[in-house]
């Protein structure tokens, strides 16, 4: 089985390694700009979630819209694994991140046997089902969530409490996340998804086993979203319901359609933007559900490129 | 008291008949996804708030105008309904030629918008409204008591739902719109008005949740979130039936409450999650859903 890799042009590299770097810029520069460290994490978690859930939508073309049960089962690991039983972070992040990978690959196996509007209707079902699960267990503390949890040292050394070796730790995580996805869509592997997105009959009568293609890709993007909401909940130290419930999963939804379905580093944009949005308009109670519903709708209608997709045809380089 | 499995008849009786009444509203829903996703392709998103907003038109007219409870189950859904229509006209016609998700991701935008702005309005909280004066007491079965109201939901939505049941699968608009489902274009062809078929649909499956919220309102109280966590186990329950067949939702979602009521009786932990659980199982061994057929 051999896939041939089409002739990617020099300067579309070019692009992408221009923004990747005013990417990193931006995140080192960031707190020196005056922005909150703790706000940027934030992005950069998020960020890396909406990329992973990119990986599925923008190049498999499978909208999962329960994706917060990755996020928040990964939250709930990682804060039980430091808390009760004294990981160290990075043991933490990876006990969150598998148990995350596990349920993708369950859930994966489900959802996998139904394509397009039931796909997106099976995954939120079973997210939905995570979610009482996780009201209801006895570890996840119910409505309280898992509270005060320890960010503990790093590999035993580095400090977490100290906010900027925390920073310094999310920055890597999330752009050690974002080159993965990258690598992962310019493989032959990723090339084997776009073929199944693109025609998917096709792709099996070339010989390719599209299901266990899809279910790769989705027990990825689930890891990757585990990554990101462990990461996440040791930032603020906190699990809680809210990773779990569907708005969640609407939340990561937006942020993909906000930045661009389908590009590199609309996902990230995306997180941003809607993070900065929730930040300024927190104090307004419900008009931020009301906000996220009319940007959804004018996206969908008449903004379906997204920021980095308009910003892309406009320079005529993919971003 | 006689008890069958260890467990009181009263109880077992009790939760069967929510069971039912949970039934029924997961049927009237599953049947409007069903008719809008034949015709539009579209998942309804919105049709939990549409379910919500034919409850609070009911509250509407009994606070601000005085009509009752049988005016509200004609008006809220036309109300509802005209509502539907114009979003259809304005917004959703403009995706038909798109991805379908986009349909998907539109009205769950759209149902964040009005479950935002209800709950901006009325807070959380619910508002109560009475069961109409004819339908109140109850009868005695002797195993169990049966309230008049909780009867009359059971059997109206039955009749809804094989009234809806005949029309499609019986008359000749039915048939119009049956062959519109197959091929849109080939009945266009011959003269018919495909695109105005498409808004009536869309109309009247978001009337039939309206229906179902003004039927709703007596039995929970009117609340801007009483449609958020309903229509997701309606997604449920349209998967598990396949969206191929009518009588397959009506059944489906009768037959899901009940397994509701009684995993309530013999294991109340579960309640909240075995619908999803039924989900998986029948994704398992029948992946197109019990009477659904995988193109």
């Amino acid at each position: 089985m051999s896939a041939v890799l089409p002739a990617v042009k020099a300067s579309e590299v070019g692009a992408q390694r221009i923004a990747f770097g005013v990417m990193v810029a931006f995140f080192l520069l960031g707190p020196a700009l005056g922005m909150y460290p703790v706000f940027l994490m934030k992005v950069m978690c998020f960020a890396l979630f909406a990329a992973a859930f990119n990986l599925l939508i923008g190049f498999v073309g499978l909208l999962s819209f329960g994706h917060a049960m990755f996020l928040g089962t990964a939250g709930y690991v990682c804060a039980h694994a430091a808390k009760v039983w004294g990981l160290t972070p990075e043991l933490a992040i990876v006990a969150g991140a598998a148990a995350a990978g596990l349920l993708g690959l369950i859930t994966g196996l489900l959802a996998i046997r139904r394509q397009g509007i039931y796909f997106a209707m099976i995954t939120l079902a079973l997210a939905q089902m995570i979610f009482f699960f996780c009201l209801q267990a006895p570890f996840t503390g119910g409505e309280d969530g898992i509270q005060a949890v320890p960010r503990g040292k790093l590999f035993g050394i580095l400090d977490l409490s100290n906010v900027w070796n925390m920073y310094g730790t999310v920055l890597l995580i999330f752009i050690a996340g974002f080159l993965l996805i990258y690598r992962t869509v310019h493989s032959p592997f990723g090339q084997v998804l776009k073929a199944i997105r693109e025609n998917e009959p096709r792709a099996t009568s070339l010989g390719y086993n599209t299901n266990r293609y899809k279910l790769m890709a989705f027990v990825l993007s689930a890891t990757l979203s585990g990554v990101a909401g462990a990461t996440n909940a040791l930032v603020f130290q906190l699990a809680a319901l809210n990773s779990v419930h569907w708005s969640m999963s609407g939340e990561v939804v937006l942020m993909n359609l906000v930045g661009g379905l389908g590009t590199i580093f609309g996902p990230v944009m995306g997180a941003f933007v809607v993070l900065a949005m929730e930040n300024y308009l927190a104090t307004l109670g419900f008009w931020v559900t009301i906000v996220q519903g009319a940007i959804f709708v004018l996206c969908v209608l008449a903004f379906r490129r997204g920021i980095i997709g308009e910003l892309g045809r406009l320079i005529r380089k993919p971003l | 008291m006689t008890e069958i499995f260890g467990i009181p008849t009263q109880a077992l009786f009790g939760q069967l008949l929510i069971g039912l009444i949970n039934g029924s509203f997961y049927a009237l829903l599953s049947l409007g996804l069903a008719v809008i996703f034949g015709l539009l392709n579209i998942i309804n998103f919105t049709h939990g708030a549409q379910y919500m907003m034919g409850a609070f038109v009911a509250w509407f007219l009994l606070n601000k105008t005085g009509m009752g409870y049988w005016w509200a189950l004609v008006v809220a859904p036309i109300a509802v309904g005209i509502i539907g229509v114009i979003i259809e006209r304005t917004m959703l016609k403009q995706l038909y030629k798109l991805d379908h998700l986009y349909g998907l991701l539109l009205t769950f935008g759209l149902a964040l918008i009005i479950q935002g702005l209800f709950r901006n309005e009325y807070g959380s909280s619910g508002l109560p409204y009475s069961i109409p004066s004819q339908l109140t007491g109850g009868q005695n079965l002797g195993f169990m008591f049966l309230p008049n109201y909780r009867a009359w939901v059971i059997v109206f939505s039955l009749v809804v739902c094989f009234s809806t049941w005949f029309v499609i699968e019986k008359t000749k608009l039915g048939a119009y719109l049956r062959a519109a489902t197959e091929n849109p274009e080939l009945v266009r062809a011959f003269g018919i008005n495909v695109p105005r078929m498409i808004t009536l649909t869309y109309g009247f499956g978001v009337g039939l949740a309206a229906l179902a919220g003004v039927m709703a309102a007596p039995i929970y109280s009117v609340n801007p979130l009483m449609g958020e966590n309903l229509i997701i186990v309606v997604f449920a329950v349209v998967v598990i039936g396949g969206m191929g067949s009518i009588m397959g939702s009506i059944v489906t979602g009768f037959g899901l409450g009940i397994i509701e009521g009684l995993t309530k009786v013999f294991y109340p932990e579960a309640s909240a999650t075995v619908i999803f659980i039924v989900m998986a199982i029948v994704l398992a061994i029948r992946p197109a859903g019990l009477f659904g057929t995988q193109k």
